[in-house]
């Protein structure tokens, strides 16, 4: 009984593995990327064929930020992760996974593309929102996923938090700010797409906190007559770095073509990628010419506003931190 | 005897409720099955065809839908039959054999029944997770456990343990012990004996647990999760998939998948019906 | 005998014990503090509580849809004894996305039940509603064979000695379903309390409001805080395995009881 079930089984199998790619890369990246990526993959490997007459095949595994770093701490073969904010990297290198400098292995603190935090709105915006403030008028309903778990959730709370204490002048009415604005949010889902999910497809809230690509993603996939985007005056420069997970690059030989892979996110082309996707590019010509896809907003770094991740991860994220109290009253 | 054929019947000679509480008792039952069941079921099918038949299909074909097939396949094929292997085993230590603790040992092979997935994944981590127990030797050794087949399997198996023991363990209590000493009295092996007495006793018994551990081997969400590290294409199985494809606005794809996994569960059930009208004929006949 | 034991051991017992060896990484304070904090003993409170409640609800709708099935004719009543085993048989993360479609606020059920005001999906009564569909087979399992086999007899004797039907059903019958009613409202609560991939997309997943155990597990775990994710483990383990204990020893009560009759 159980012969030809094995015998179907390993007939499917070897059926798949008979095209081998030169090289196979895995990047273990954070939620809202799968389509960026689905389309650097490609490019990439078209480029890198062009190049050096070698196959090379990218594997992508997604999911909440920490939740990847996670992962890979456990053993995850990754040959490269592109999470979404320095600090999960950090939590990787810890474990010496790593190089400690690995920030300062490509320019611009390693982040290729960047974002920011925006407003994804019903249709005519019927809550009237247009600045931070207008998330904690009564009766709005905010969907942001857990900063606990997810990357775009602690980016969400920093780009409040740093309005609030911008606007009101200090922490303590930053803080309170941020513990109103979670006592409207009604679902936290572990990751941003899920998230997404909640508000878009479920229809729960008025007002999604979403990294920028992925409110223009919403856009697309649902269409303009549903959802708006509204841009706050200010918000937060989120950076999602890209490293190369050295132990495993090493031990597997793909040192070269991960670096190559990492490399190619600073050219042209894979710029025009970023942008195309609704990321932010780096590359001022680029910049200027997607200038009219991007809404103007003035952007806070999270170095200036918290002295750097480490810091505000401690603060605010860690146990027993700002978020733990804020849900502890 | 005849009148336990009988009491599979429904006894409208016995009972008295009045008609109206019979009613509304009937109406409950079908009510609640209706809503908690049954549509769930359905809104797996009406999502899934939704946007038409062709849409659906070309869901099916990704070569990622493929792979977690394929994947889903393998996993089914080697938890199940490990698993059949050692239930046959526990199951017989158990039924026919008394020693101290029995109730206790029974509990250990019940325990995947109720513990939380989560944890069935977890403790897969903390053996074979690089932080884990043996993670650095198998990182030494080049050995994948985890974020790959053998840990998904192993997650599996654990999972779905209790299931081929569990059918068999009152199906060989009832049958004794008489039948296999006899065999061996008249020179027969114990492997002869194994396989000419006690397998054909339990065989239906056997087919019923193999096929409950197969839908759950397939369709297991939790534990697998956790030790799957989702590399697209190598480690998703379909379960997980329909959680991916949901969460990339892929809902027509999604539900695809989930309607396969919809449609295994009703083959298991049907598959099960005509297993326990085969039972039950069985133990009609067979003893008091 | 000596092959069950090792074969246990691999895939049981070993990784069991390595649960436990983890939480000694922990002092008892610490292990104490975890287990005892606010947002654990939320997590565990609505695990528990909603798993109690739903399979109180199972215990009394199983018991009227054993008691169709067994008692009554009705148009389809195979059907719906196959239909049953549904949530068993069908992959959580798919009960989990089709009772999430159903009940979200534009779902099926979801959307006339918003205008009555009451909202499922994305609170506790949605992870209740899970928790009712996974349990469901496990009252209904266990208690139909004892009904089926249950001798009319006494039925008939004590309705010949004068008894009322009501008084039949509640002083004679039940009685002596108790034991399988009992095994069925452990297994179905046993099955909720650790239930993840029915819940966890109907959950709102707010901490301290609608967020189950075994997601503050997941969570803690990618937090990267392991040491708290076992010791939740830990407790969540025991009190299931006390569950399937008491099953074990209910089933043995059972049958030391049932030739009595």
């Amino acid at each position: 009984m159980i012969r030809p079930v094995l015998a179907a089984a390993a007939g499917l199998l070897l059926a798949g593995s008979a095209y081998a790619a030169d090289f196979s890369l895995l990047n273990v990246s954070y939620d809202p990327t799968r389509e960026l990526y689905a389309e650097f993959n490609k490019a990439f490997a078209a480029a890198w064929q062009k190049e050096t007459g070698k196959s090379v095949e990218v594997k992508q595994s997604h999911g909440g930020s920490g939740s990847q770093a996670r992962a890979v701490i456990d053993g995850l073969q990754a040959d490269i992760v592109t999470l979404a904010l320095a600090y999960d990297i950090d939590a990787v290198a810890a474990k010496g996974l790593i190089a400690p400098d690995w920030q300062k292995r490509l320019p611009l603190n390693a982040s290729p593309y960047t974002s920011t935090i925006v407003f994804l709105v019903r249709k005519g915006n019927p809550k009237g929102i247009r600045d931070w403030d207008d998330l904690v008028k009564k009766g709005v309903e905010v969907i942001t996923p857990n900063p606990k778990t997810s990357g775009g959730a602690r980016w969400n709370y920093l780009a409040a938090w740093g309005y609030a204490e911008k606007k009101l002048g200090s922490a303590d009415k930053a803080r309170q700010f941020v513990a109103e604005l979670f006592k409207h949010v009604p679902v936290l889902d572990t990751g941003a797409r899920g998230s997404t999910v909640t508000f878009v497809e479920r229809g729960v809230g008025d007002v999604l906190l979403a990294w920028e690509n992925e409110a223009f993603l919403a856009q697309r996939e649902f269409g303009k007559d549903k959802f708006e985007i509204v841009a706050p005056p200010l918000s937060i420069l989120a950076e999602p770095p890209v490293t190369i997970v050295d132990k495993v690059a090493d031990k597997k030989g793909t040192r070269a073509v991960a670096e190559a892979y990492l490399k190619y996110w600073y050219s042209r082309e894979g710029q025009e990628i970023a942008a195309r996707n609704s990321y932010r590019p780096r590359d001022s010509e680029i910049a200027k010419e997607y200038e009219k896809s991007f809404a103007k907003v003035e952007l806070f770094t999270i170095d200036e506003a918290f002295g750097g991740w480490t810091r505000a991860q401690k603060e605010h994220f860690a146990e027993g931190g700002i978020f733990d109290q804020i849900y502890k009253n | 005897m005849s009148e336990q054929a009988l009491s599979h019947q429904p006894r409208d000679d016995v009972h008295t409720e009045p008609g109206a509480i019979r009613f509304v008792i009937v109406a409950l039952a079908v009510l609640f099955l209706l809503v908690f069941v049954v549509l769930p079921l359905v809104v797996v099918f009406a999502s899934a065809f939704s946007r038409g038949i062709s849409a659906y299909f070309t869901a099916l074909g990704q070569p990622e839908a493929l792979a977690a097939i394929k994947l889903t396949l393998l996993i089914a094929a080697i938890s199940v039959s490990l698993n059949l292997v050692f239930g046959v085993i526990a199951a017989w230590a158990i039924a026919k054999f008394d020693f101290a603790g029995k109730t206790f040992l029974i509990s250990l092979i019940d325990l995947p029944f109720s513990v939380s997935p989560v944890i069935s994944g977890l403790v897969f981590v903390l053996l074979f997770g690089a932080q884990g127990f043996f993670g650095p030797w198998l990182q030494a050794h080049d050995v994948r456990i985890l974020f790959a087949v053998p840990g998904i399997a192993l997650a599996t198996i654990f999972v779905t343990f209790p299931f081929v023991a569990r059918a068999l363990i009152p199906l060989m209590q009832e049958q004794g012990t008489q039948e296999e000493e006899a065999a061996i009295s008249l020179g027969a092996s114990g492997l002869q004996t194994f396989f000419r007495v006690t397998l054909p006793n339990i065989k239906w018994g056997l087919l019923y647990g193999v096929l409950l551990c197969n839908a759950r081997a397939m369709g297991e969400f939790g534990a697998v999760s956790v030790v799957s590290g989702h590399i697209r294409g190598e480690t998703n199985t379909m379960p997980l998939l329909v959680e991916i494809l949901y969460n990339e606005y892929q809902f027509v794809a999604s539900f695809a998948i989930a309607s396969l996994l919809a449609m295994l569960a009703l083959i298991t059930l049907l598959a099960k019906t005509i297993l326990e009208r085969r039972l039950d004929e069985r133990q009609v006949p067979s003893d008091h | 005998m000596g092959l069950t034991l090792t074969w246990l051991s691999v895939i049981i017992l070993i990784p069991l014990a390595g649960l436990f060896l983890k939480t000694f990484d922990l002092s008892l304070e610490q292990f104490w503090g975890i287990v005892t904090s606010r947002r654990t003993l939320n997590a565990l409170k609505i695990s528990f509580g909603l798993s109690f409640a739903a399979a109180c609800v199972n215990l009394v709708m199983g018991m009227i849809v054993v008691w169709a099935l067994v008692r009554y004719k009705f148009p389809g009543r195979r059907l719906f004894d196959a239909i049953v085993d549904i949530p068993f048989a069908l992959p959580t993360a798919v009960a989990g996305v089709a009772l999430t479609q159903l009940f979200a606020q534009k779902g099926w059920l979801g959307a006339p039940l918003a205008e009555l005001g009451i909202k499922v999906a994305f609170t506790p009564i949605g992870i209740f509603i899970a928790m009712v569909f996974i349990g469901i087979p496990f009252v209904v399992r266990t208690v139909q064979p004892v009904l089926q086999d249950l001798d009319v007899e006494i039925e008939e004797a004590a309705a010949s000695l004068g008894a009322g039907r009501w008084h039949t059903v509640f002083r004679v019958i039940l009685p002596s379903l108790v034991p399988a009613l009992l095994t069925g409202f452990a297994l179905a609560f046993a099955r909720a309390v650790g239930e993840y991939g029915s819940v966890i997309f109907i959950a709102g997943n707010l901490p301290n409001v609608s967020e189950i155990a075994p997601l503050l597990i997941v969570i803690r775990l990618s937090e990267f805080r392991y040491a708290d994710a076992t010791a939740i483990a830990v407790v969540m383990l025991m009190a299931s395995f006390l569950i399937i204990f008491a099953v074990n020893r209910l089933q043995r009560w059972a049958q030391t009881r049932m030739p009595a009759q």
